[in-house]
This record gives structure tokens, sequence and C-alpha cells, in this order.
């Protein structure tokens, strides 16, 4: 840190530079252009060869497919998608079944990892030993065999279809799934979601007061409180000038199966619990290491402050120790995204599964491989740009 | 297994990357196997019947007898094959990449896969239709009573596509689950996560033999909705090794039209005045040398394998213990779809 805003003192550059076969200019350019010479001589050999290797042995090869009929269905999607439509769209649903996985996922592991981590801090011996073995058990057994045993402990116990469990009206839990009733969509709705987002937006601005109103005086004002009322209260008045609309989509039985309403499949289920609890055991060891980075001293302070145990891990420790937390949860972040590709073994349509078939119904290993690197890649970059952003955020900042 | 598969995948595009920029010329095959000592062939890992290994390693089944009688013809010796177990997604990358020389792997012969995968399919082996398999619990008796059904089906096969075409003709809706492995498909229907399992109806009667407590607790229904004609294939280019694989085959068929078997082949060489049968087994023509081969070729074939009659009495048919009938796959003499063009 340079506080005293004296600049340390430089050697000067030199003047002209000098371009002999000694100078360490000319060899700086010369050691770059030979090396992207052999990288694109290499890549120019390998793709040249491939593409000549594959007109030979009368393989075809192009992007074209991408626009014609996949042909195949989906089992189970966000964007409805029929057999007719094209291969660009089936990987549009896959990429979309990927992330249905990584979005939630990713928030779910935060969560859960965050709690086992301050529980490993804990002064209770056996809430301590306890996220420990959760700890030492999860990030110790292959991922591949614990999505197994998750898709085995769900279709072995659960019952049949016939014989679904009904914890609640409407709501069907079976080896085919959980099938619960959604709102149908009405105009009315759009009221509500109107209400929701204004009072979204009164709860920030309440926020941003009190903390203005905290510093400017010293006194705390209520804020989750009357933020929440807001939240719910334009909400609720949203749907209330709407005219209530109340009109549900209940999942019903059919012959074979339960039809209507939204779903959950046994396989979205056995791929989120199995990468958020793999993730989080990951994750608690990132936040246990974060907290047990702060000085001990800043424990100290705010025990002189008086600040209670959570108040000291909510506005003194953590605030600290997201700093240290922040990169290496972004790898984690990353990793939760690149193994849901495990995702194919149980059947939970990915976008390695989709690939997978698509490769297989046209033949363009090549082409398909290229798109699936291509959407993982485009996925983590944007992790890892949004997650680099919010940590310039959380950094020391120098006044 | 998906790391494994994946490796393949890149393997097999690595391989077709690296290949030098020469070509390879028709006939490199056979010098290659002659070499090596060894045919390689492609097999289905687990579809007994078909193909499967047993404890000791041997390999038994259908697809697999093709290519003992291939190593046979070549090598003078049914055992000197080496066996590559493939997924259905991995099949053609390995045969493209050169990693195998004959794939024997209950494939189906279409347009795509014929046109634009860099194969030759050397014939139809085996005349097959997509097909369903239920409980006898659910009282199912036919494929229209499957509206709305959870079907489990393994990837990388025409499997998913007819599934696809079928749910939609029928307006039956059906929800497939895609599994990477055929051990995970078996799994999930077993387990009762699917109401229907599907695949072609010979790999079914084989599912259903190997894999369920009691076989008699499933049907497999009685429509079937596709033609899954399935057949070898090699690699395009090589002309020569695709004539050899392609009539061995059809001297196997031929075998089993004039009566020649594994039991009766010797005798038949030695006295046999029929001229067809000379033909074949190379007494008076040598049709070997027009192959590339010996005049004993077909001979050699016969005396591995039987004939293809033989074949599928011993792997599949009614005595074995897939029980499947002849049904289309009886010779075209009685009212069957096997024939083969003649030997001469």
């Amino acid at each position: 840190m340079n506080t005293t805003g004296i600049k340390p003192a430089r050697p000067a550059p030199p003047k002209k530079r000098d371009w002999s076969w000694r100078s360490q200019a000319l060899r700086s350019v010369l050691y770059q252009v030979v090396a992207l010479a052999l990288v694109f001589g290499a890549g120019y050999y390998l793709l040249g060869n491939t593409l000549d290797n594959m007109r030979l042995r009368g393989i075809k090869s192009g992007f074209d497919f991408v626009t014609q009929p996949a042909g195949f269905g989906i089992g189970e999607s966000i964007i409805p998608f029929d057999s007719a439509e094209s291969y660009g769209k089936a990987f549009a649903v896959g990429v979309s079944n990927t992330l249905r996985v990584a979005v939630v996922g990713i928030v779910l592991a935060t969560l859960l990892g965050t709690l086992i981590g301050i529980g490993r801090l804990s002064r209770n011996v056996l809430l301590r030993t306890l996220c420990g073995a959760y700890v030492e058990f999860f990030r110790n057994v292959p991922l591949l065999l614990q999505l197994f045993i998750w898709y085995f402990i769900l279709t072995e116990t659960l019952p049949t279809i016939e014989e679904a469990l009904r914890p609640l009206p409407g709501v069907f839990f079976s080896k085919n799934g959980l099938q619960f009733p959604i709102p149908i969509w009405s105009q009315g709705h759009v009221l509500t979601l109107a209400g929701l987002g204004l009072g979204l937006l009164g709860a920030w601005w309440w926020g941003r007061q009190s903390r203005h109103h905290f510093e400017a005086t010293g006194r705390s004002r209520p804020v989750w409180l009357p933020g929440l009322l807001l939240v719910l209260g334009l909400s609720l008045l949203g749907w209330l000038l709407a005219g209530r609309p109340a009109a549900l989509d209940i999942p019903e039985k059919s012959e074979l199966n339960v039809v209507g309403g939204g779903s959950v499949t046994p396989e979205y289920m056995t791929v989120l619990v199995g990468l958020t609890i793999y993730t989080a055991a990951y994750i608690a060891e990132i936040v246990r290491g974060g907290i047990q980075a702060v000085p001990f001293g800043q424990h100290e302070a705010s025990a002189a402050l008086g600040l209670s145990r959570g108040k000291e891990v909510r506005l003194v420790l953590l605030p600290q120790a997201l700093r240290v937390i922040i990169p290496p949860v972004t790898s984690q972040y990353l990793n939760l995204t690149k193994n849901s590709s495990l995702a194919v073994a149980v059947g939970y349509p990915d976008l390695v599964s989709i690939s997978t078939t698509s490769l297989n119904q046209t033949g363009r290993a090549i082409e398909c491989i290229a798109i699936i690197m291509a959407c993982y890649l485009t996925l983590s970059l944007l992790t890892s740009w949004f997650m680099n952003a919010y940590n310039r955020r959380s950094l020391l900042k120098e006044r | 297994m998906k790391l494994s598969k994946i490796s393949t995948l890149a393997a097999a595009a690595a391989a077709v990357v690296t290949l030098t920029a020469t070509p390879a010329h028709a006939g490199k095959t056979i010098d290659a196997i002659k070499a090596r000592g060894q045919v390689i062939c492609g097999v289905n890992p687990s579809l007994p019947g078909f193909a499967a290994a047993d404890s000791q390693g041997n390999w038994a089944g259908f697809d697999v007898d093709v290519c003992k009688a291939v190593a046979a013809t070549v090598l003078n010796d049914a055992t000197k094959v080496k066996w590559t177990p493939l997924n259905a997604s991995q099949r053609f990358a390995a045969l493209q990449a050169g990693e195998i020389d004959v794939l024997s792997r209950n494939t189906t012969w279409t347009l795509t896969r014929d046109a634009s995968l860099g194969l030759n399919f050397t014939g139809v082996t085996y005349y097959d239709g997509q097909g369903f398999m239920v409980t006898k619990k659910s009282k199912i008796t036919s494929a229209k009573q499957l509206k709305g059904a959870t079907v489990c089906v393994q990837s990388g096969t025409t499997t998913e596509k007819n599934l696809a075409d079928y749910s939609k003709a029928m307006n039956l809706n059906m929800k497939p689950v895609v599994f990477e492995t055929q051990e995970a498909t078996n799994k999930a229907y077993f387990t009762g996560r699917c109401q229907v399992y599907t695949t072609d109806a010979s790999g079914l009667a084989s599912v259903r033999n190997k894999e369920a407590t009691n076989p008699d607790d499933h049907v497999i229904l009685p429509d079937l909705i596709s033609k899954e004609p399935l057949g070898p294939s090699v690699r395009r280019g090589d002309d020569e090794w695709f004539a050899i694989v392609k009539w061995v085959v059809f001297a196997l068929i031929e075998a089993e039209e004039y009566g020649i078997t594994q039991a009766n082949v010797d005798q038949m060489k030695a006295s046999s005045t029929d001229p067809v049968v000379q033909r074949i087994l190379g007494t008076s023509e040598d049709t070997g040398k027009l192959l590339g081969l010996d005049k004993d070729w077909a001979y050699r074939a016969i005396k591995a394998v039987g004939n293809y009659g033989e074949m599928f009495e011993r792997n599949v048919g009614p005595k074995s213990t897939l029980k499947l009938p002849r049904g289309a796959n009886n010779l075209w003499s009685k009212g069957g779809l096997i024939y083969a063009p003649p030997v001469r």
C-alpha cells in the first residue's frame, strides 16, 4: 500500500531503442514472432490435415446441420422443444438445462457451504465435528459415484407413480419426480410483477436511505422488515388490483403419468443435490479458511465493542473474509458448471447429453465437440467476468 | 464412463487430426491385418446372444461369429480376433479413426450413416425392428396405450429418433430419459424409473433375459415401430476389404441354402457333386482368387462358425436362451428376407 503519495524513483528509460542483433528489444520481438508463427503453423497444419483426411474418407463436415430438424425428443426442458425443431434449438435447450442446474446449484452450494464453513468454527463440539465430517466425506468421494448413489436412492426408494406420495393436494412425489401446481399465466400477473419490481426498488431505496441516515446520525433504522413489507405489500397490491387471478395448473393423474403443472424429474434432483453437496464441501473449506485469515485482533475488537457473536460474524468477519474467499469460490463455481457434464451418466438431458445425441444422429464429431467446448468456455468466461467484477467491489477500499 | 467416452472420442478425433496427409491406398486393411495377425473387431460390450464375454473373457454371440468367420477366412484361425467393446456413441469414431477393422455391433443401416460417416455397410445380417418392453403388471398390450409414458432409451442410437417420430405420429407425448450406457438404461428400467424400455426387439429380448429377476414379468409389445436392418460395416476407401467382409457373410447364407453345415462341411468338400457346393467350397472354381484370398476361404468360414442358420440357432434362435423366432431372418426360400447373391 502506498499511502505516502511519494513515488519510488525509477531509472530513466533509454532514449532510443537499440535494434542491433544483441539488443533485448530485437530479441524479444523476434521470439514473439517465432512463437506466433509456430502456434499458427501447427494450427494450420492440424486443421488442414483433419479436413483432408475427412474428405478422403468421405466424412461430411461443416456446421450446416445446425439448421436441420433434430428429429429426437428431449425429456425435460424449460424451453418447450419439439422433435421437428432444429439441432440449433436442441443445443439451446441443452444449454438451458445445464444453466438450470448450474445457477440453482451455485446458489444452494454457496448457502450450504457458508453455513457449514461457519459451523466448522463453531464453539459447539457436536456441530463442529459434524461439519468437519461432512467436508471430509463429500470432498473425498468421487462426484460420479455420489451422483450414482443419489440416483439409486431416489429411484429405488421412491414409490411408483401409481402409489405416488401426495404430501399436499395437487403435489405428486414418485419415481417420475415431483409434480406440483403452478399458476396459469394471465394478463393480471403483469400487475403483480410490476408490484414486485416497485417493491424491490423501494426496498433498495429504503436501504440506501437508512445507510445514509446511519452514517449521518449514528443511529440505525430497521432495514429488513420495512424492505420485506414493501416487496410483499406492493406485490399483493398489484395482484389485488389485477382482480386476484388465481387459476392454477394442477397436476392430475393420467393413465401412465401425471400431466400438467410444473415438474422436476429425479434426474434433475440427482444432479442438483449431488453437485450442491459436493461443491458445498469445498466452499465450506474456503469459507473457513477465509474467516480464519481475518486477524484475531478483529475478533477482540468486536468483542470489545460488545457485538454479539452473530453480529460479529455478519458485520466484521465475513466482509473482511470475502476478499480471501471470492477468488477460490469463483473456481468452485466454474467447477460446478463444468461438473454438471457428468449429468449424462444419470440421464439428465444437459448440453453434453444433447450434443452426444446430435453427434450420433449427424456423425459430426468434431463440430459437436467444438460446440460443447464453445458453450462451456462462454459460460465459464461469463462466470469469471461477473465474479471478478464482484471481487473488485469487495476489495479493500483505499481512501 | 463419461471420461472414458470423451477420451475415446478425443482419441479418435486426435487420430483423424494427426494422420499423415498422404491418403491410405486401397488394400491397406488386409495387409495390416496379415502383418498384425489379428482382425480388430468392434462389438457391443454386453448384449448376450449378439455379443458378450463370459467370465473367462471368451466372446460369443451372433455379431461375434461374423468376426470369427472373417478371421477364419483371412487368417485361417477364428480365434485371431482382438475384441474392442464399443458404446453406441463410440462406434463410428472408432471405425473412422482406424482403431477397428470391422464394426459388427447391431448397427442399423441408414442413409445418413452410409452416406456421411465414411463407412460402408457390408449387408444385412439381422432384420430387426424397434419395439417396446413393459412390465406384465402394467397390463399394457399395445404401444398405442403408452400415452404420456416415460421411456428409457440409450443414447447414440437410431432409437431416439424412431421414438420421437412414433410418439409424434401417434400423438402419444412419450418422455424419453436418455442414458449413456446400456447398463444405466437397464438399471433405470428395472428399478421402475421408466414404465417402458425401447430398443430393437432382439435387444429387448436379450436385456429381458439377462437382467430381469424374472423374465416372465416383462412383456415385449407386438408393435414394431421401425425397420432396423442390422449389419457389419467397414471403413470407406478400401474396396478389397469391403468385398471380403461382404462375401464372407454371403457365403454363410449360401451355405445354409445349399445345406452345408459345420458338421458336414468336410464330407461335402470331399464328395459333393453339386456344382454350386463345389464352387462355394473351392473344389472346382477358385472364387477366392478374385477376392485376393485362396480357394478354401468360404470353407474355413463355415468350418469355424457354421452356416447362417446355425449361427442364428446357436446364439439367438428358439433353442438359445433368447428364443427369438426366425421370422424375417429366415431364408428367402422359406418366406424370410435373408438372401445372398450367388457365389460364382
